[in-house]
């Protein structure tokens, strides 16, 4: 085995993917295989723990005991997703504390969506219906992902997004039901958001290079406009049966394709916001500097501790 | 200042009684009760699991994928070890 050439290694590999065998962390795996799980799921990482600041936000602020119970589980959620990827990113090799680093210099990138802020408590719902509902598209592929620990931990985080969609549907349909003011706030928040969310899926099929790899590899089983186009479809009745409209004038039942046909995503705002420019990126990073910066003394304390502990065990 | 970074974890979770416990994944801990107290925090939060081990990974010994097919080349070749590999009569029952 340890002889063979690597056109024969890449043949064996393609075939495994080919059959639908998963790859497992210490298998023989082509190096941009590698790179590309390493670049995505981190990101993936990032993204999740990101995502805790814009509804870390409202934690103090929830109109109730219940909505901020609800809404700190599911930032504690987001916590754990964060970290079975850091753990799926760990078993390709990748140093964890790097990963992390490469967030805090913008060397890495994490969904775009975090860069918005969440200026109403409507904005709750609106992430947790539209952004975690957007997630839920991109992930569920995920699951069937090549790459048995990325795969695995998609399957968990899949099982918990769920409550994150409907208690999000839950909070702006309450809003969308509620008093005029009430119902303005919500139909303010899905304005906001709509056309974020739809950006969350990456740019169109004809501008991502990447993709035609990923689905070679199965790492991505569908294509970004087919995703994006899934989620319009199920989301927009949503929006109906709730009494507000998405902002989209072009948006329109295709009785032929049986999907909606909608308005041309602003690019130039999605590669603006990619690309550091966005109206959070500056205060997400720095937080999340912050918070490793600070809680270094812990760190540095426990494994002092644990340390100190082994030596008095050993004597 | 120790600086070091915490050592990895693997854990493993009995999801209820009467099964074994089985990988669910790692994380990172100082030490082993802060590792059991992650792995709650991190694998259980919707009663996965009635118990939990964790093991510092790197004292886990692996087999190599690569020699995967000699390791386990004895196990393939003995088909007499299944109750298929034999006839049995028609009439008899209970075998």
């Amino acid at each position: 085995m340890k002889d063979l050439n690597i056109q024969e290694l890449e043949r064996r590999f393609q075939e495994k993917i080919d059959n639908d065998i998963k790859i497992e962390p210490r298998d023989w795996m082509p190096e941009e295989y590698r790179q590309t799980l390493i670049r995505q799921i981190s990101q993936h990482a990032h993204s999740e723990i990101v995502g805790m600041l814009p509804e870390g936000n409202w934690i103090t602020r929830a109109p109730n005991l219940r909505r901020k119970a609800v809404l700190l589980a599911k930032v504690q959620d987001e916590a754990g997703h964060g970290l079975y990827l850091y753990s799926a990113v760990e078993t390709l090799g990748a140093d964890r504390e790097q990963t992390i680093d490469d967030l805090h210099t913008g060397k890495a990138k994490y969904s775009s969506i975090f860069n918005y802020p969440t200026t109403s408590w409507a904005d709750m719902g609106a992430i947790g219906w539209l952004v975690d509902g957007a997630a839920i598209m991109n992930q569920v592929p995920l699951c069937r992902c090549s790459y048995g620990p990325y795969a695995r931990a998609m399957v968990r985080v899949c099982k918990e997004e769920s409550f994150h969609q409907r208690q999000g549907f839950e909070i702006i349909s309450l809003l969308a039901q509620g008093t005029p003011e009430q119902k303005e706030m919500a139909q303010d928040a899905l304005n906001r958001f709509w056309w974020p969310a739809l950006m969350m899926f990456g740019p169109n099929d004809a501008e991502s290079p990447n993709t035609l790899q990923s689905m070679k590899w199965k790492i991505k089983r569908l294509t970004n406009d087919e995703l994006r186009q899934q989620f319009v479809d199920v989301t927009v009745p949503q929006a109906h049966m709730i009494g507000l409209t998405i902002p989209d004038k072009d948006l329109k039942f295709n009785e032929e394709t049986g999907h909606y046909d909608f308005g041309v995503i602003d690019w130039a705002e999605f590669w603006e916001v990619v690309k550091g420019n966005g109206p959070c990126n500056k205060e997400r990073v720095d937080a999340r500097r912050k918070a490793k910066e600070d809680g270094q003394w812990v760190r540095d304390a426990a494994m002092a501790y644990a340390e100190k502990r082994k030596i008095q065990k050993a004597s | 200042m120790s600086n070091k970074e915490w050592p990895l974890w693997e854990v493993f979770i009995r999801s209820k009684q009467g099964l074994n416990h089985k990988h669910v994944g790692s994380l990172r801990a100082a030490d082993s009760k802060m590792a059991v107290e992650n792995a709650r925090d991190v694998y259980t939060r919707r009663s996965e699991g009635i118990s939990i081990w964790v093991v510092e990974s790197n004292n886990v010994f692996a087999s190599d994928p690569s020699e995967a097919d000699s390791l386990f080349e004895p196990a393939d070749s003995k088909a007499y070890r299944h109750p298929l590999f034999y006839d049995v009569p028609d009439g008899i029952s209970h075998m």
